[in-house]
Order: structure tokens, then C-alpha cells, then sequence
């Protein structure tokens, strides 16, 4: 494995509207992913995503400005109603995207055997968590880069680099899974909706709120995730950052309310060989993928010059003002 | 036809092995199980508790004409891991692949796919069958429109459901077990043997909602589909898994296999089931396209 120069990290970030893309492309991103405007993609939100004229335009947007796009054809295609998502590949190969990002084994086949001239990227939503996993991958369907899933450590992402023959990609910042990505169905117990089959997680259409008794209550479908005093300002009740009781104390069981921000651990990423970093939050506001872009490309080029790197400029957009660093220090399991 | 059969899936929690003996062989004696998987497949960190009490395991339920199928683990992360997974295709039993990294190995040569494994489709179905899968079960949260459009596309493989037990919902790199202890992963002291069925999380109404398991996390409803077994059997399933529990599974096994077969009706049945597991709410909704904790 050869550690990634600064100069050669690619920053990968989210457009959920075309003039997010265009935010995005302006404040310095080498790639945008995106997705089409139906549950092929998993930031299936109201208001969100591209037509495929949409996509049309920003393709053309970001190759002027030799910037890439991906197109994330990335939930689990519905039995019976897959040409779907056929049809998703066969637009993104059209269109001319840069890779599509793909996660269900039966569209990367049908990729591969369809389109042999379109680079597959696996998606976070694989959770492709080891060398043997990313080679079955990289063997059956020719993937050239993974997005790895944030389970790992910093070291455990060195040796897998180092007996594979595809790139990775990880998380540095935006929102935390604390599942394995992709074999989570937390969201569908309480809502009947799922990342895989919907690309929705804890969905705003099964979110409420009350007050009672001085405290505010969001539920998530039939079920309480938080109960906070009415004056402190409440977290989106995202099921597995909620608040429940469990052996006779109550608490995040799961994960507290934080976000993921691995600013401070880019060269030790650059050194672990990983290609590229992705920033999560296609359903974010432009201002927000504006300051997250624009500070994680000043980072980059500080580190291809061999200056020291801005911390902590991200904090205040961190949900809850609180960041982590996950999995990828050890500590955190 | 084909008589459905009955699968009991792996248990998924840390039980002292001596315990974990006596349920196989009760299971090998009594239960008109047709396929059992087995072994570890949560934390490969309980993995040598078992070791030693397997082969007699396995011998039981061969004796008693059990198929016996090796399960691996669910999130393979590490080389011993890896190893230890890999260990299990050299031997003469039929391989339960949990994870992706396990199908390189077992291509080409009969192995089933266990339900950690993301079969949403019959594009994806097909890819494995391929490659030599010959027993698949589903992912618990596929609704029957999903099963049904499977089953009809490839009709010559076994299509299994889960069918029975408290469903897994989630898995993690980090163990919930050890934090609910304040411990780290890394010195758990191995507390998850405290709750042999998970540890119950509930909402803060004081609702039961999740169980954890390590690093898995499951429903706290047990998924009960007796009165949903000869439908799911009408659109082409051809096998039910039931998940080992603390209560009677032989007398639940024995449930599910008199309902398959017509000797009883599948509403007294499902109220015989609350005898023999009287702690379980009971729930149904993933196969019907609802939230997974309801029952209809």
C-alpha cells in the first residue's frame, strides 16, 4: 500500500439540489455525488435530488470546472420492480457521470455486464468491512473504489488498503451511522420505511412532537426516541441517537447526539492509503455544504503545503456542537 | 410437492456452553427440525467458549438426522476473523455465508445464504444462485410483495423466511452490551451472558422497544408468522426459520411443523405459541409492508 499525498486526496461531496452542486463545484469539491429524483437513491427526501435534464445540466456544470460527478444508485432495487434502477444505471452511463455508486449485488452485475465502460463505485450501503469482502467486489463486477463503512479504525483501514487492489474512500464528516451501513432495519421496526428499500432513515413523515408535563417528546412512529426539558433545543429524533432506558439507567444507548468530524485525522488517512474523502449531507443547506467544502479544501491544500491544518472551523455546523472522531479511533466500540 | 421445511437459524446469544449443549441435543432428540445452523456468528470473541462442545454438537443432531449447516459471522473485521470463517468451508458441511467476504470461498460448491445478507431482489437472487446458492433465507424485513415476486422469478432454490424469535435489526462495531456497563469492547468481561434472550432497551414511557446483544441489536417483539405460514407457503416459501430462544423452541418447532402440515389450525396454534413463550409480544409487520415492531 502507498500512502495518498495531500495533493492527490480527492474531496468528495454531497449535492442535493442542482444549485447545491453548483455551491459544491465553486467551493472547491474534485467530485460531487448525487442522486435521481426517486427511492433509487438513498436520500430519497421530499424536495430533493435531480431530474435526469437536472443531471444533465450539472454534469455539464462540473466537467467545465474539472470537477467529477457520481451518481449514488445506491438502495436495494424492489423485487418485481427492478428495471427501476436498471434504468437509473442506464441514464447515469448516458449522462455521462463519472462513476455510479452502487451497493445491491444485482445491479453491480447488471452494471458489469451492461456497461463494461462505467466505473463502479461500492456504496457505504455494501458495508464492505474487509479485504476478502472489497475482493469479491473488485473480482465479480471490477468496483475501483470503495466507500468504506464506519466501522473501522484508522489502522484497520491501512491493512485492508494494503491487500486490496481497488481505492477507498471514507467519512470525515457530516452524519453518524453507528450501524453497520446497509444492515440496519431500525428505522422500518418503527416506521415500516428503510434505508435499503426506501433510502429514507427515521423519515419526517413518521416524526411528531408534543410537550408534556414542561418536557418536549419527539417520537419516531409509535415509539418515544426523546423526552427533553421544553426550554433546551431538541436533536431530530433519529432512532439510534435517542434516549432510552436500559439496565436501570437512562441514556444514548446507542450513540449520543453527535456527529462524525475526522478533520484532524486526514494525513493519518492520506498515510492509511485511503483516495478520497466524502463529507455526508445531501439533504443539507447550500450555506452548510458551502462552509464544510470550502474548510475541507482549505485543509487539503494547507496539507499539500505542508502548513498546518485549520481545526475546529467545523464545529459549529456539527450537529449538537458535538463531534467524533467513530470508529476509526478504537476507543469508541 | 415438497414439504416446507423447518430451519432453526444459529443461537445469536452468549449462552455458557453447557446450556448451549443441552438446547442442541434436546433440539436433536425432540424438535422436527430439518436444517440446523450453528456456531457463533455475533462476536467471534465467545467463538472459543463453544469450540470445545461442537463436534458432540453436531454429532447429536447428525445422529438424529438434522442437516447440519456452519454459520459464519455477520461482520468480519479482523484477519482472525477472517481465518476462522475461512476454516469453515474446509470441512463437510454445507457453509451458512453471513457475510459477503465469505463468498469468494464458497463459490462454485452448494452453500446457503443466511439472512445478514442483503437478497432484496431476484436480480440479486439469481447472481448467487449462480454461484452455486442453494438455500436462501431473506432478509426479515422484505415484505411479501418482495418474497412473493422472488420466489415466482427463481423456483428452484429453497427461499427461506424468518419466522420466528426476536429479529436482528442491526449491527455494529461498537458493543452496547459493554457500554451499557461502561466498559470498552476490548474489556468487556463478556457481560452480554447476562441476558440470555438480550439485554431490553426501552423507550422513556417505559415502553420495551429493542434488545441488545453485544453488538447487535434485535427487536424486543418476537417475530411470530404462524398464522402467515401456509400464505408465505402459497407464493413459493419453502422453508421457515425459527431463532433459538429461552423458551420451549421444541414445542414451537413442533407448532410450526403441525400448521405446515395441516394438522392444526394455525389461530389455536399461534395461541399455543404464547404458552411456550408466555414473556413474547408477538409481532408480523415486516411481512406486511408495515412498521416491523406491529403485529396485523
Amino acid at each position: 500500500m502507498m500512502p495518498t499525498d495531500a495533493s492527490d486526496l480527492e474531496l468528495i461531496c454531497p449535492a442535493g439540489t442542482p444549485a447545491a452542486l453548483r455551491v459544491a463545484v465553486d467551493a472547491g469539491a474534485h467530485a460531487i455525488y448525487c442522486g435521481f429524483q426517486d427511492e433509487t437513491n438513498a436520500r430519497n427526501f421530499p424536495g430533493l435530488n435531480f431530474s435526469r435534464s437536472d443531471m444533465a445540466t450539472a454534469i455539464d456544470y462540473a466537467h467545465r470546472r474539472d470537477c467529477k460527478v457520481f451518481i449514488a444508485v445506491n438502495t436495494f432495487p424492489r423485487a418485481g420492480d427492478i428495471e427501476l434502477w436498471r434504468r437509473a444505471i442506464d441514464d447515469a452511463a448516458a449522462l455521462g457521470a463519472d462513476a455510479v455508486i452502487v451497493a445491491d449485488i444485482g445491479i453491480l452485475s447488471y452494471a458489469a455486464d451492461r456497461h463494461p465502460d462505467l466505473r463502479l463505485h461500492l456504496s457505504v450501503q455494501a458495508a464492505a468491512a474487509s479485504s476478502e469482502c472489497i475482493r469479491f467486489y473488485t473480482e465479480a463486477f471490477g468496483v475501483k473504489r470503495v466507500v468504506l463503512p464506519r466501522v473501522l479504525s484508522v489502522p484497520e483501514i491501512a491493512d485492508i488498503n494494503n491487500r486490496i487492489s481497488c481505492e477507498t474512500e471514507v467519512f470525515v464528516f457530516g452524519g453518524l451511522c453507528v450501524m453497520a451501513e446497509g444492515r440496519c432495519s431500525l428505522s422500518s421496526y418503527a416506521t415500516g420505511l428503510s434505508p435499503n428499500m426506501h433510502g429514507v432513515c427515521s423519515p419526517a413523515s413518521h416524526v411528531s412532537y408534543h410537550e408534556a408535563n414542561g418536557e418536549f417528546v419527539s417520537r419516531l412512529g409509535d415509539f418515544t426516541i426523546n423526552r427533553i426539558p421544553a426550554n433546551q433545543p431538541a436533536a431530530y429524533p433519529t432512532l439510534c441517537k435517542g434516549a432510552f432506558q436500559a439496565k436501570g439507567a437512562i441514556g444514548q444507548v446507542f450513540e449520543d447526539a453527535v456527529s462524525l468530524d475526522a478533520s484532524k485525522l486526514l494525513p493519518a488517512l492520506g498515510r492509511a492509503g485511503v483516495k478520497a474523502l466524502k463529507i455526508e449531507g445531501r439533504q443539507r443547506s447550500r450555506a452548510y455544504t458551502k462552509a464544510v467544502v470550502g474548510a475541507f479544501r482549505a485543509a487539503l491544500d494547507a496539507m499539500a503545503s505542508g502548513t498546518e491544518i485549520p481545526l475546529g472551523v467545523l464545529k459549529q455546523l456539527s450537529e449538537g456542537q458535538s463531534a467524533t472522531c467513530g470508529a476509526y479511533v478504537k476507543t469508541w466500540r | 410437492m415438497k414439504s416446507t421445511t423447518l430451519t432453526l437459524g444459529p443461537v445469536l446469544f452468549n449462552w455458557p456452553a453447557d446450556r448451549w449443549r443441552d438446547f442442541y441435543f434436546r433440539i436433536a432428540d425432540e424438535a422436527p427440525i430439518d436444517h440446523v445452523c450453528i456456531g457463533e456468528v455475533v462476536c467471534s470473541k465467545r467463538q472459543p467458549f463453544l469450540a470445545d462442545v461442537l463436534p458432540d454438537v453436531i454429532e447429536r443432531l447428525e445422529h438424529a438426522g438434522k442437516e447440519v449447516l456452519l454459520s459464519s459471522l455477520v461482520l468480519p473485521t479482523l484477519r482472525r476473523e477472517a481465518r476462522h470463517d475461512a476454516e469453515l468451508v474446509n470441512g463437510r458441511h454445507m457453509v451458512e455465508v453471513n457475510d459477503v467476504s465469505m463468498l469468494p470461498a464458497v463459490a462454485g460448491r452448494p452453500h446457503a445464504i443466511g439472512p445478514f445478507v442483503n437478497v432484496y431482489n431476484e436480480g440479486t437472487l439469481e447472481f448467487l444462485v449462480s454461484r452455486g446458492a442453494r438455500l436462501i433465507a431473506l432478509p426479515p424485513e422484505l415484505p411479501r410483495s418482495s418474497i412473493e415476486a422472488i420466489c415466482s422469478a427463481i423456483p428452484d432454490v429453497t427461499i427461506e423466511v424468518w419466522a420466528f424469535g426476536r429479529t436482528p435489526l442491526a449491527i455494529s462495531a461498537r458493543c452496547y452490551h459493554a457500554r451499557l456497563h461502561g466498559h470498552s469492547k476490548d474489556s468487556c468481561q463478556f457481560v452480554c451472558d447476562q441476558d440470555a434472550d438480550g439485554a431490553v432497551v426501552e423507550t422513556l414511557d417505559g415502553e420495551p422497544f429493542l434488545v441488545v446483544n453485544g453488538v447487535q441489536t434485535l427487536s424486543h417483539t418476537f417475530c411470530n408468522l404462524l398464522r402467515d405460514a401456509n400464505d408465505l407457503v402459497n407464493i413459493g416459501v419453502s422453508s421457515l426459520r425459527l431463532s433459538p430462544h429461552t423458551c420451549d423452541m421444541v414445542a414451537i418447532a413442533q407448532l410450526y411443523r403441525d400448521v405446515l402440515d395441516g394438522r392444526r389450525d394455525a389461530d389455536d396454534a399461534f395461541l399455543s405459541s404464547r404458552d411456550a413463550c408466555p414473556s413474547a409480544t408477538f409481532a408480523n409487520g415486516f411481512t406486511h409492508g408495515v412498521a416491523g415492531a406491529l403485529y396485523v
